[in-house]
């Protein structure tokens, strides 16, 4: 076989995110690349938490319902998965914990053996785990003492007790991919910022966008990165506006509630014309929803928030290549056009885990921002391209003043109406330009069958299993990755050809179908889910063959 | 830069007699002070909120970030931490630092960033036509009030000293040398420094009279003593009858914000560093 699905489940607090991880990092060493779902509830200690790890010789970007080795640390975790169970699913339990049906391991006689701790309790299932995969000890030895940070001797030997007593269930052909970095999301996005330049990083914790503050606070002060998480989300987004002002690369990062308080900011952004980059990653709503999991509903508000009209850039990468690289997009066109620039994310991108091809981060380099002052500076000086050239303060002999309010080419407040008219102009002007920009970017992805006469669209984190399930369908998948400007002529081109389209989204009001709307493309079907869960790859192909022909 | 050069051109539109014109006299007059002592007039940045006090952004011919109502510290805060060499001046208003943005100014306080904050305490909502603020005192009949506030005020220079601020200090506008000392102080103090400037609004909250008949001059207290400080400030409460100090009411010396402590740059380049965490994941 050569696509291993592994569930791991336990109580919150278990540690099932690092048994999900060592999983992860077997599999990359033994040359399958895994992907990461990580499912677990808005609490510290108790409930129920699962990994889903998969790994194919390819890059798999979606799970599926299925698995084929099934870890319990509790019996809960055999119970409420049991649809996942077939009859070739090894289910590996603590004997201690659980009853089965399926393989117990006498965990505490195992830890106790080797005078081990509770919370190693994980590595006894790991190496049970790589047994039931065929997985050679070596292998396990060699992954252990490269990923855990303590104990290394003592896990292993608890891992090892736990391999010999289970019986090999799989054996999965060898796969000559090298093994790649495996990385979440958040990670991807902290990586491409810093290799593009990021000055500062502000950000208040919201799960889903948490662990990128998380990472670039540990990562980027030794790089230079200036990291604050200041008072609140409105704080968050004003620094980032003095930040750009005085010249520095900024992004925040936050979810739907935090970003309902920034908006007052993106607007004074829009205004002021300041390039700051927005890390939106979304999670169930409305409200505080359910913070631990997915959605896409907040593209309409991403799209429109903030008051006025003013140009703005939003990209949603589909994985996290696409996020390292589209990271790295979102902030050279912020400083290009001087405007907000979002990555539009999700829980199930955000902190799913995926392996990353540095060799196809690369993306479209966008031209630098316009530098060079006339002088006495106008900082918004008028131009074809409505882009003024940028100059920080101290600048010698020159004045620099941004405003909120309505002003002049110098920032100087004005109520003037044809001044007014004028700067409206150059911002619409510059959003002319941004457009032109896109143009040139891989706006559009298509995959799945390039010839399939149904398309599925889709946006962001569904990418993945909209391909996987098209693959299968013979159907074609065509995904705007830059929502505003939208990229009306590579989108309807991309569906030439296509006499059915059918829209997946993790919604209940189709805001993508609503979008490609506006850029006259009636959608014909929709397939929505809104529990905050991920489409898995069966439940997405049911779908897509409940839609008429 | 002479007198002339500091002011803009732009018409200024603030009421005959309003106390701004003494705030933005005495700016000018610390900026060439400062400048005669090798300060460059480009490294001064000047972030206004939103109301009358925030016109001033417009008038000073100098660096400006003309902000939202109640956001001036947010924004210093990011200017100054992207470059520690500017000097950063938040003009802000009462209505505005201590309603909309309080939140704003007390971490700005607690975080001791190196930053001024002159508020324009005009105890009114200027621009919006006279509704009452944090510090009106109780019984004001603004338009939103019309039958006089049930609040009691707040005393920001007690909020001030609770929060960390550094330096803390009162001013007038119809005592401009001493105002100008302060400023100057503040300019040059090492840390957070507020001060509450009484201001005079000539439209909406004439408070003239009742000023002149209670300010004194502070003399002789210990400014590094934070409980004669918490006393001195709290001697009036901004609304009954006794004695208003005005001058310098505490400082100290203290460590400076820095988000993320200072250390080695190690990485060459953000490459070498990015390829380090690539390679750690593998
Ligand atoms: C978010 C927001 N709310 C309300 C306003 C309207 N507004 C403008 S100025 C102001 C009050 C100004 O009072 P203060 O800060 O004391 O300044 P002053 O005019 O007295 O100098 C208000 C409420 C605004 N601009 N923004
Ligand atoms: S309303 Fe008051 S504060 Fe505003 S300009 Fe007039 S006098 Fe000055
Ligand atoms: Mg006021």
């Amino acid at each position: 076989m050569d696509d291993l699905s592994v569930l791991v489940g336990g109580r919150a607090g278990d540690g099932i995110n690092i048994a999900g991880m060592m999983i992860a990092w077997l599999m990359n060493a033994s040359g399958y690349r895994p992907h990461m779902y990580y499912d677990y509830p808005s609490l510290i200690k108790g409930g129920h938490n699962f990994a889903i790890v998969r790994g194919t010789p390819g890059q798999p970007r979606a799970i599926r319902t299925r698995v084929d080795i099934l870890l319990a640390l509790n019996q809960d975790t055999i119970e409420k998965h049991r649809d996942r169970i077939h009859e070739s699913t090894a289910v590996l339990f603590n004997a201690d914990r659980a009853k089965g049906p399926g393989e117990g391991i006498p965990v505490s006689d195992i830890l106790k053996r080797h005078d081990a701790q509770a919370v190693m309790e994980n590595s006894c299932l790991v190496g049970a785990f790589a047994k039931s995969a065929g997985m050679p000890t070596n292998l396990v030895s060699s992954v252990f003492k490269r990923h855990i940070p303590r104990y290394v001797e003592k896990n292993l030997d608890v891992a090892l007790d736990g391999y010999d007593s289970v019986r090999t269930s799989h054996n999965l052909a060898p796969s000559l991919s090298r093994p790649l970095p495996v990385v979440s999301g958040n990670e991807a996005a902290g990586l491409g910022f810093l290799c593009s330049g990021l000055d500062a990083y502000v950000a208040y914790p919201m799960t889903p966008s948490s662990s990128l503050l998380h990472f670039l606070a540990e990562h980027g002060p030794p790089a230079g990165v200036t990291v604050v998480h200041p008072e609140n989300e409105i704080a968050v987004m004003l620094m980032a506006a003095g930040f750009a002002y005085a010249g520095r690369k900024v992004a925040v990062g936050t979810s739907g509630g935090g970003f309902c308080l920034m908006t007052e900011g993106l607007s004074l952004a829009g205004m002021a014309e300041l390039p700051v980059v927005i890390v939106m990653s979304q999670r169930t709503g409305p409200s505080t929803g359910l913070p631990t999991y997915s959605a896409q509903s907040d593209l309409h508000f991403v799209l429109h928030a903030g008051h006025g009209e003013f140009p703005r850039f939003i990209c949603a990468p589909g994985d996290a290549t696409e996020t390292m690289s589209w990271s790295k997009t979102a902030l050279e066109i912020a400083w290009r056009y001087q405007v907000p620039s979002f990555v539009l994310m999700d829980k199930h991108l955000s902190e799913g885990f995926f392996s990353i091809d540095t060799e196809r981060v690369g993306g479209v380099a966008v031209r630098g921002p316009e530098t060079g002052v006339a002088s006495p500076l106008r900082r918004y000086i008028d131009s074809p391209s409505g882009v003024s050239p940028l100059a920080f303060p101290p600048a010698a002999g020159h004045v620099i003043k941004v405003n909120s309010y309505a002003h002049d080419e110098s920032g100087i407040t004005t109520e003037d109406p044809v001044i007014v008219e004028l700067m409206t102009q150059k911002r619409l002007r510059k959003e002319a330009s941004l457009e032109a920009e896109v143009q040139r970017l891989p706006a559009v992805v298509t995959g799945g069958n390039p010839g399939g006469t149904t398309a599925v669209l889709c946006f962001g984190s569904t990418a993945g299993v909209s391909e996987e399930a098209a693959e299968r369908l013979r159907y074609r998948v065509v995904r705007p990755v830059v929502l505003e400007p939208f990229p009306a002529k590579a989108f309807h081109d991309a569906l030439s050809g296509v006499e059915r389209t059918i829209c997946v989204e993790e919604n209940v009001k189709g805001q993508l179908s609503l979008l490609l709307r506006r850029h006259g493309l009636m959608t014909d079907h929709e397939v929505r889910r809104s529990d905050g869960r991920p489409f898995e790859v069966e439940y997405l192909i049911k779908r897509l063959e409940e839609v008429p022909l | 830069m002479t007198s002339r050069d500091f002011i803009s051109e732009v018409q200024n539109t603030w009421c005959p007699g309003c106390g701004n014109f003494a705030i933005q006299h005495t700016m000018k007059k610390v900026f060439m002070e400062l400048e005669g002592e090798g300060v460059v007039p480009e490294s001064l940045v000047l972030v206004t909120g939103i109301g009358c006090h925030a016109k001033i952004a417009d008038y000073f011919n100098l660096n400006s970030f003309y902000t939202l109502h109640g956001r001036t510290l947010p924004v210093a805060t990011g200017i100054k931490l992207a470059n520690r060499d500017l000097t950063v001046i938040c003009h802000a208003g009462d209505g505005d630092a201590l309603a909309e943005g309080l939140d704003h100014l007390i971490f700005a306080a607690k975080r001791n960033i190196d930053l001024t904050v002159i508020l324009h305490d005009n105890r009114v909502y200027g621009l919006t036509t006279g509704q009452y603020t944090p510090t009106s005192p109780i019984g004001f009949k603004g338009r939103s009030t019309p039958h006089g506030t049930t609040e009691f005020p707040l005393n920001p220079l007690r909020l001030m000293l609770a929060s960390g601020a550094t330096f803390v200090a009162r001013g007038y506008t119809r005592r401009m040398p001493l105002l100008k000392s302060l400023v100057k102080a503040a300019l040059t103090h090492r840390g957070f420094a507020f001060i509450d400037v009484l201001q005079v609004c000539a439209s909406y909250a004439n408070l003239t009279d009742y000023y002149e008949k209670r300010v004194y001059e502070l003399k002789g207290h210990d400014t590094g003593s934070y409980e004669d400080a918490t006393m001195i400030a709290g001697e009036w409460d901004y609304y009954s009858d006794s004695p208003i100090g005005l001058g310098l009411i505490y400082q100290k010396e203290g460590p400076i914000y820095e988000p993320t402590p200072e250390k080695e740059v190690l990485w060459g380049s953000r490459k070498d560093l990015v390829m380090h965490v690539l390679d750690s994941r593998t």
